[in-house]
């Protein structure tokens, strides 16, 4: 089982939960398996040309997947993901 | 003339005022000079903007620089500890003032009742050694960050949400003259405007910029200082509602256009048109749906300083008449160039006419199956007609 950890402010697009779990060989297998469980979160972790968007950062522990093999970094059991969008008073 | 550490003489009153800074061993009468010698900016007096203020004034930081162009409002008093209920109504910077002054009568206070702005920001930042960032919006954000990286000061970073707060610290000058990453290195782009609820539809939880206004007051005293280590290189994530926190690494991206391998700005740009305000409608609805990209909405794409790239597949000897800047990859040669093709990135394929790109188009997404390509509708031919008429036609 692979831990995605879901920042406050996409929490209500994902059934107000905290972290979700789900079975994945790699980083972009996991996100698109999250957003097929919750499906409203689509639009705020994908643009329009379906590529993560740029706002927000995937990490796997404490490293940004960009320093390792992007989304096409390969996960093991009980890694944890961290979904991190930018975010600016009012805004996210 | 601004004062040597080693002038700095503190009276009777503010070594009382200060004791509990002077017996802390690593920090003692030498950071504190440090404190009073340092000249800080605090960009907004919000809620982020209150406890920096509060502390810094508190803690004997010798001159403050205060910028904001509001006026203090009702629904502020929830968060904006700063102001009392006498003060709705009156410019924050002055009542921000009044408030500090009698808070410890030794600090100096600049105050700048203005907006920062892409023209004001630069002459206002470099008066200052370090900046901390109070601010509310996306395009303040990117302003504060990008003028901090052209005029090499440290920026103390801190943003809220609702539950949610995030902090670090950017742009960070190490012992050996290196600096740390920058705010776009973490985020190169704001998320899109309309898609997320407005500013007044958001809310915050009135102690959470309390949380993490204070967590910059305290990089900022470390900075200044040398005290510990600085959040520089790291991301510091507050999830107030399940009370968890965490701390990411931040790499530098080599795609920055400031601080990346191929730096492409070097001045301010427009904030608000690179966060789309009020235009983003024109410049989203310019990729039609056949993946056309029109010459004006490219020419939108580099004025807001959007971050794409840019491949021209004509002949080196076309290039050489006339060019936008593409890297230059000929049509004939293209799979042979497969890895310097992004693949994250927009990417805004040219020629002379729109024939030759649409052509590389249609292969690359045959060969790798890439859905970030646009082609540039009629060429550079459309570029010298419709944007740049002193380009040569050929």
């Amino acid at each position: 089982m692979i831990t995605i950890f879901i920042p406050t402010p996409l929490r209500r697009f994902a059934g107000e939960q905290a972290k979700v779990n789900v079975s994945a060989k790699n980083v972009a297998e996991a996100i698109r398996s999250l957003t097929s469980i919750h499906p409203s979160l689509i639009p705020y972790m994908y643009d329009e040309a379906e590529l993560i968007r740029k706002h927000v950062r995937i990490y796997l522990g404490e490293d940004d997947i960009r320093e390792k093999d992007g989304i096409n970094t390969l996960l093991k059991e009980g890694d944890e993901l961290s979904i991190i969008p930018a975010i600016a008073g009012g805004n996210f | 003339m601004r004062q040597a550490i080693e002038e700095i003489k503190f009276s009777k009153e503010e070594l009382e005022r200060y004791s509990r800074h002077l017996i802390i061993p690593e920090f003692n009468i030498e950071g504190q000079k440090k404190l009073k010698h340092a000249r800080v900016l605090v960009v907004g007096t919000g809620g982020l903007g209150a406890p920096l203020l509060l502390y810094l004034t508190a803690a004997g930081v010798g001159t403050i620089g205060i910028v904001d162009f509001d006026i203090v409002d009702k629904s502020n008093l929830q968060r904006q500890v700063l102001f009392t209920t006498q003060d709705v109504g009156r410019p924050k910077v002055e009542a921000a003032r009044e408030r500090l002054n009698a808070l410890n009568p030794h600090v100096h206070f600049e105050v700048f009742n203005t907006r920062l702005e892409s023209s004001n920001a630069l002459e206002i930042i470099s008066q200052f050694d370090i900046v901390a960032d109070g601010t509310d919006n996306f395009p303040t954000r990117y302003l504060v960050n990008d003028a901090c990286v052209l005029a090499g000061k440290t920026n103390v970073f801190a943003s809220i949400f609702r539950f949610e707060g995030q902090a670090s610290v950017f742009n960070y000058q190490f012992p050996d003259g290196s600096r740390g990453p920058n705010y776009r290195d973490l985020f190169p782009v704001p998320p899109p405007p309309g898609l997320v609820p407005s500013c007044a539809e958001g809310g915050v939880i009135g102690v959470l910029p309390g949380i993490l206004g204070s967590l910059q007051a305290n990089e900022v005293i470390k900075v200044i200082s040398g005290v510990g280590e600085p959040l520089a290189g790291r991301f510091f994530q507050f999830d107030a509602a399940e009370f968890k926190t965490r701390i990411f690494k931040i790499s530098k991206d080599p795609d920055n256009p400031l601080t990346g391998n191929n730096p492409t700005q070097t001045e301010l740009i427009d904030y608000e048109y690179f966060c789309g305000i009020n235009l983003t409608h024109v410049t989203m609805e310019t990729i039609e749906s056949n993946g056309q990209l029109s010459v004006s909405a490219l020419n939108d794409w580099i004025k807001s300083g959007k971050d794409f790239q840019l491949i021209d597949v004509r002949e080196p000897y076309e290039y050489d008449i006339a060019n936008l800047g593409g890297i230059l990859i000929p049509k004939g040669e293209i799979l042979k160039h497969l890895d310097e093709i992004n693949r994250e990135k927009d990417v805004v394929i040219h020629c002379r006419s729109g024939k030759r790109s649409q052509d590389v188009i249609d292969v690359l997404k045959q060969e790798l199956g890439l859905k970030n390509l646009h082609n540039l509708k009629g060429g550079i031919l459309a570029w010298a007609d419709e944007i740049d008429t002193t380009m040569a036609k050929y």
